[in-house]
């Protein structure tokens, strides 16, 4: 890691993030807005050379630039402390921006959509698979089939300790209380990996 | 992406051609390390940057609170390999101070401190 520049006063505030994952269309952007204090922003990553989403620029030079966007959003805690929230990707051919998503991050919601539940089940994989402690959030959508908390946990396949609850990602308080409840679990975790009382 | 949007910036072909003319092609840095969410502060302003390329003294000027560098990619709309470079050329003309996201877990130990200071502000809001 660089060093940081020993010439100017520090950097006193810290960031830190969270990840929104879930399927294509299921809503990750409209729950980043819902919590953020501001209106989502957006970046682009680069494709880069050594990515695995060549096949349809085959032929072209490595470096050819093409780009993924990524929406997130901030919630200033204090002056010190600032919370990112970022919505990853949702097509699989973009997992390799998942690593560098996953990096230092707290932890993830995982939004599920109970009408394409299958949807879930990569990102699922994924966090379990790189020991990112996750939650699930059932969103909502008018008129989706609504199945019982215990029917996803069955269809994902969770681990009874981790939280799913229902939510309406477009409603602040709904994705603020699914963000809560992520963070409670991250503490539950910590605090039992420290022989804490829970 | 979420939604009917599409993940593709077809209408956008600009910052698909001219991102790496603005680092004079440079693809490589020296702050590749540099986070998504490491922040970045002003540190310095002096008359140098006028005549640097204009992205540099928009970044300083947007700098003067703490802003991540995703922050900092998504109002110059540029992709985040590119404003890593812009931003590293700034950290090294001392332009700009910078700090590293602290780890959520100092591996074994979670950070119980930071974990509760979210929480707390997230409480609150």
């Amino acid at each position: 890691m660089v060093s940081e520049n020993s010439e100017a006063s520090e950097v006193s505030a810290a960031a830190v993030k969270v990840l929104i994952a879930g399927g294509f269309g299921v809503g990750k952007t409209t729950m980043v807005g819902a919590v953020s204090e501001v209106a989502p922003l957006r970046t682009e990553e680069v494709l880069s050379e050594k990515s695995e989403v060549v096949d349809d620029l085959r032929g072209v030079e490595a470096k050819t630039t093409t780009t993924v966007a990524l929406d997130f959003g901030r919630i200033t805690i204090n002056s010190d402390l600032i919370l990112y929230i970022f919505g990853t990707p949702g097509q699989e051919r973009f997992w390799f921006l998942w690593d560098e998503l996953c990096r230092g991050a707290l932890g993830a919601i995982v939004l599920a959509d109970t009408r394409r539940l299958d949807n879930s089940f990569a990102a699922v994989d994924y966090f379990e698979n790189r020991g990112v402690n996750f939650v699930v959030a059932v969103n909502c959508f008018d008129g989706a089939p609504l199945h019982t908390i215990e029917e996803v946990r069955d269809a994902l396949d969770l681990d009874p300790a981790i939280p799913i609850r229902l939510c309406d990602a477009r409603d602040r308080e709904s994705s603020k209380a699914v963000l809560l409840t992520l963070l409670e679990h991250l503490m539950r975790k910590a605090r039992a990996q420290l022989g804490m009382p829970v | 992406m979420t939604g009917p949007r599409e993940p593709w910036y077809d209408d956008a072909a600009g910052p698909l051609v001219r991102p790496f003319a603005v680092t004079r092609g440079r693809t490589n840095t020296n702050w590749r390390d540099l986070d998504m969410i490491t922040l970045v502060v002003s540190a310095r302003w002096d008359s140098s940057i006028e005549r640097m390329d204009r992205e540099y003294g928009e970044i300083v000027r947007m700098c003067g609170r703490p802003i991540s560098v995703a922050e900092v990619s998504a109002a110059l709309s540029l992709p985040l390999a590119v404003t890593k470079i812009l931003v590293g050329d700034l950290i090294e003309g001392g332009y700009l101070i910078f700090r590293t996201p602290p780890a959520p877990t100092a591996f074994p130990v979670p950070n119980i401190q930071l974990l509760q200071a979210v929480l707390d502000g997230v409480r609150k809001l």
